[in-house]
């Protein structure tokens, strides 16, 4: 089985982690989406509603190639894979990634969530532009659309806890923020300008 | 701005290269809804009668339904019509999948095809880049193989319908076949004469709806209703008691009936087949349902069926579900019908063991019963020897045979092999419904009013308390005192018969699949979609206002433009019977009455054509004049005026 699953920002929903100088690891509860492919019956209701959230003026059309989640389905293969538009990326990655579904390597690039400029998947068909999964973010939903309509139960949405990784504070970063704290940003600027003039 | 529909036709003309992007008419939107519809009045305007279904000048027209595309859910249909050259009368015939939602993104309701194209070609559609491309490499290549290259040619969200081996030869009963879906009847052929092997299509343009935030609301309520409601789908897809076909359908070539064939150990024989060797079930664009069994069988590309699509094979060789599965990848890989090819095959056998065929007609034909399958399938899909006249149906290959083989088509009509069905007493419904639809196959037809009473009043008024479906307050009455199958008044036959083909038009117009609709009605009534809702589905959508009697009209258009299709290509009171073995108790006089009927309350003539009337009332005018033109109508034609005698009469002498 090939389970792909993906963090989605809910920044709301997570416990913002405290960092201090000795990086304590942290605990941060996250929701994600979830695709199983055994389960999905391909009839790509997640495109199509994605579509209409995305669609200007809402709701107002449906267009599978506008939407932030494509199905790819291969019939003959039986493979049925739902992706995600991840993050734009400006250049072509040299080493494509390959995935293994069922023991079967696949050497393309069918299966990244990236928008990138070799391909013109997650990309808007007229302008171009890239397209990237929002979770939807700022829709009257607590699940994204997708899995709401997705009645075959191949996308869930399900919460789990994560550990972060504390993000450690060079001594540097401490001194700056020690300065930022007793003069302000704007004499801390002004005094580094001034200072490297005379470099 | 046009909503629901693109408002264009993509015209490809394969004589002379020409391709036009068309704007169609808006008013057709309100006239025929779309479909079916606006593609009969297309045939009907551009194919006279006297142009032979192998002719440049027929027509092969691909129509996405009118709510494909739309966030309407379990609407996916196309259709696809052409004149066959099988019954050389209309053919309808359709597909499920995402081929026509593609059609609508690439900014088409239509495809219309002309001409012939001098070599084979293939066609390559992206939105407005449409282009006829020599298809060498693919010549001879199975449907699924045909799709697979093309795939990895164009890129995988091309959408493919293509034909294989047999619809390149012009077998009539091959089929175009697009993912888990295929359309039968007559369309493979016309592809294949047109030289057309596989039409690739991909589309990015938006699709309008009118009332947006409402459709939108009412696409996820009605995905939601399908999920959950089990009245809908293909029930035979998780219910393994296949007794019904097994212990009603006839075997062999439509022959025998194995009443209390279907046991507890073959039940668990063929579900141990069937769930190690299945991969997935499978739905359609925008449809949560999982009606397509995708299978896996050794040495065979994957290949998915529905309903009696599993059990056409083996019971016409009298073998096991294994031998269906062995047979099925290979005959849909060539592109051949899995309803038609199983009877011409026994047909032929029944020929070979009475005589009429010989083994000089069948040289090197196997001992072995699967092997003998396999040796028609692959004479047949070559045209070679006795397979060339094989491939041309029952109907025909009986009369070429000769030497007393017309006797042994006897399951033909209007020279279409009908489902195999040999039953006791005549079924009024039935036999209007078998007699005068026009769609050559049963379950193309019936299917709103249930097919049999049920057993006690409490239950009967249950199912009528539930039935938010019937049409209207009579069927009901009629239901609540139904309680023998064939005991129904020719009041009852005609108005369900009616009923029954309406709903069928209705879904071939609006791209709507039968198993949420027309079809499934029959059994349990609940169909997610009627003629209650429809109306204001198409409201919605477009935002042209359709009420129930509105749309009742298009039907009756619809339906009456086929009707003047095929009368004007020969159709008569003559070609409308039910196979004579279908039941074994008939009663002549009354089936003509019966008849007569029917015709009456369609405002048909005693040779079963609209009256000027009947036509004009529909705004059919042009059908009225072009009959009275060649002198198919007097002007003074009348209908034949006996239903109110006879309407209230049950059947007798069955």
């Amino acid at each position: 089985m090939f389970t792909k699953s993906t963090k989605i920002s809910t920044p709301g929903e997570s416990k913002k982690g405290e960092c201090d100088m000795e990086g304590e690891k942290t605990k941060k509860r996250i929701k994600e989406i979830r695709f199983d492919m055994d389960k999905c019956n391909g009839c790509r209701s997640c495109e199509i509603v994605c579509s209409q959230i995305h669609a200007s003026p809402k709701y107002s059309s449906v267009n599978p190639a506008k939407a932030r989640i494509r199905v790819i389905i291969d019939e003959f293969a039986d493979n049925y894979i739902a992706i995600r538009a991840g993050q734009y990326t400006e250049a072509e990655c040299n080493a494509r990634n390959s995935f293994t579904i069922r023991g079967r390597e696949f050497g393309t690039c069918e299966f990244c969530p990236a928008s990138c400029p070799s391909r013109d998947a997650f990309k808007d068909p007229e302008s171009g532009l890239p397209f990237k999964c929002d979770g939807c973010e700022g829709e009257d939903t607590d699940t994204p659309w997708c899995v709401r309509e997705c009645h075959s139960g191949a996308l869930t949405y399900v919460e789990k806890e994560v550990e972060e990784e504390p993000k450690k504070t060079d001594e540097l970063s401490v001194s700056v923020l020690s300065l930022l704290r007793r003069h302000g940003i704007e004499k801390v600027v002004d005094t580094i300008a001034k200072v490297a003039k005379e470099l | 701005m046009r909503y629901g529909e693109t408002g264009y036709f993509l015209e490809i003309d394969l004589s002379t290269g020409n391709i036009e992007k068309v704007e169609s008419d808006p008013k057709w939107l309100e006239l025929y809804v779309g479909g079916q519809g606006t593609a009969d009045r297309i045939l009907w305007d551009w194919v006279p009668p006297e142009v032979e279904p192998f002719s440049p000048e027929n027509l092969l027209i691909f129509s996405a339904g009118l709510f494909c595309g739309t966030p309407i859910p379990g609407a996916n249909r196309t259709i696809v019509n052409t004149f066959s050259p099988q019954t050389n009368l209309h053919a309808h015939t359709m597909m499920g999948s995402y081929f026509g939602p593609e059609m609508k993104f690439a900014g088409y309701d239509k495809i219309i095809f002309k001409g012939k194209a001098d070599r084979l070609v293939y066609i390559v559609i992206y939105n407005d880049k449409v282009e006829i491309r020599d298809a060498s490499h693919l010549k001879g290549l199975g449907t699924y193989e045909t799709q697979e290259v093309l795939k990895k040619e164009l890129g995988g969200r091309f959408q493919i319908a293509a034909i294989g081996p047999a619809g390149e030869n012009r077998v009539f009963y091959a089929s175009v076949d697009h993912s888990h879906a295929s359309a039968a009847r007559g369309a493979g052929a016309v592809m294949g004469d047109k030289g057309i092997k596989a039409i690739a299509i991909r589309g990015t343009k938006d699709l309008y709806v009118a009332n947006a935030e409402k459709v939108f609301e009412l696409g996820n309520r009605l995905r939601k209703e399908i999920a959950e409601n089990p009245y809908v789908g293909d029930w035979m897809a998780v219910d393994e008691d296949d007794s019904f076909h097994h212990d009603n359908f006839a075997w062999g070539n439509a022959r025998v009936r194995r009443k209390g064939y279907w046991t507890p150990e073959i039940q668990e024989r063929f579900t141990k087949i069937k769930y190690e060797h299945l991969d997935r079930q499978t739905g359609c664009f925008n449809c949560p349902k999982r009606c397509h069994n995708v299978i896996s069988w050794p040495g065979r590309k994957r290949f998915s069926y529905k309903c009696f699509g599993k059990d056409t094979y083996h019971m016409a060789a009298f073998q096991e579900l294994d031998f269906s599965y062995e047979i099925l990848g290979i005959a849909q890989n060539l592109g051949l019908d899995s309803y038609t090819t199983p009877q011409v095959i026994a047909f032929a056998l029944e020929l070979y063991d009475a005589g009429i065929l010989t083994d000089n007609d069948l040289p090197g034909m196997p001992k072995d019963i699967k092997g003998r399958f396999f040796y028609f399938l692959d004479k047949i899909v070559k045209r070679e020897g006795i397979g060339d006249v094989l491939a041309d149906g029952v109907y025909w290959a009986a009369r070429k045979i000769g030497r007393g083989a017309e006797a042994y088509d006897h399951n033909t009509t209007k020279k279409f092999e009908q489902v195999p069905i040999k039953l006791g007493k005549l079924n009024p419904p039935y036999f209007l419904m078998i007699a005068t639809g026009e769609k050559m196959n049963i379950t193309q037809i019936e299917g709103s009013f249930p097919q049999d009473p049920l057993p006690t009043r409490e239950e009967r008024e249950k199912f009528v308390r539930e039935w938010v479906a019937a049409k209207d307050e009579r069927f009901k009455k009629w239901f609540l005192e139904w309680e023998k199958r064939e005991r129904v008044t020719i009041e009852m036959a005609c108005a369900i018969t009616e009923w029954n083909e309406a709903m069928h038009y209705i879904d071939d117009a609006t791209g709507l699949c039968g198993f949420v609709s027309s079809f499934r009605g029959q059994f349990g009534g609940k169909t997610v979609y009627h003629i209650h809702n429809i109306p204001h589905f198409i409201t919605l959508v477009t935002g042209v206002e359709f009420d129930e009697e509105k749309l009742w009209t298009v039907y009756k258009r619809n339906r009456n433009l086929v009707r003047a299709l095929n009368v004007r290509r020969g159709m008569r009171r003559e070609d409308e019977k039910p196979p004579e073995d279908h039941w074994a108790v008939r009663n002549h006089e009354y089936e003509q009455i019966l008849l007569d009927c029917y015709y009456e309350y369609q405002g048909w003539t005693k040779e079963g054509i609209p009256t000027v009337e009947t036509l004009k009332k529909l705004g059919l005018d042009f059908v009225a004049e072009d009959f009275l033109k060649r002198g198919i109508l007097t002007g003074d034609d009348e209908v034949p005026n006996v239903y109110e005698k006879y309407k209230d009469k049950y059947p007798w002498g069955i």
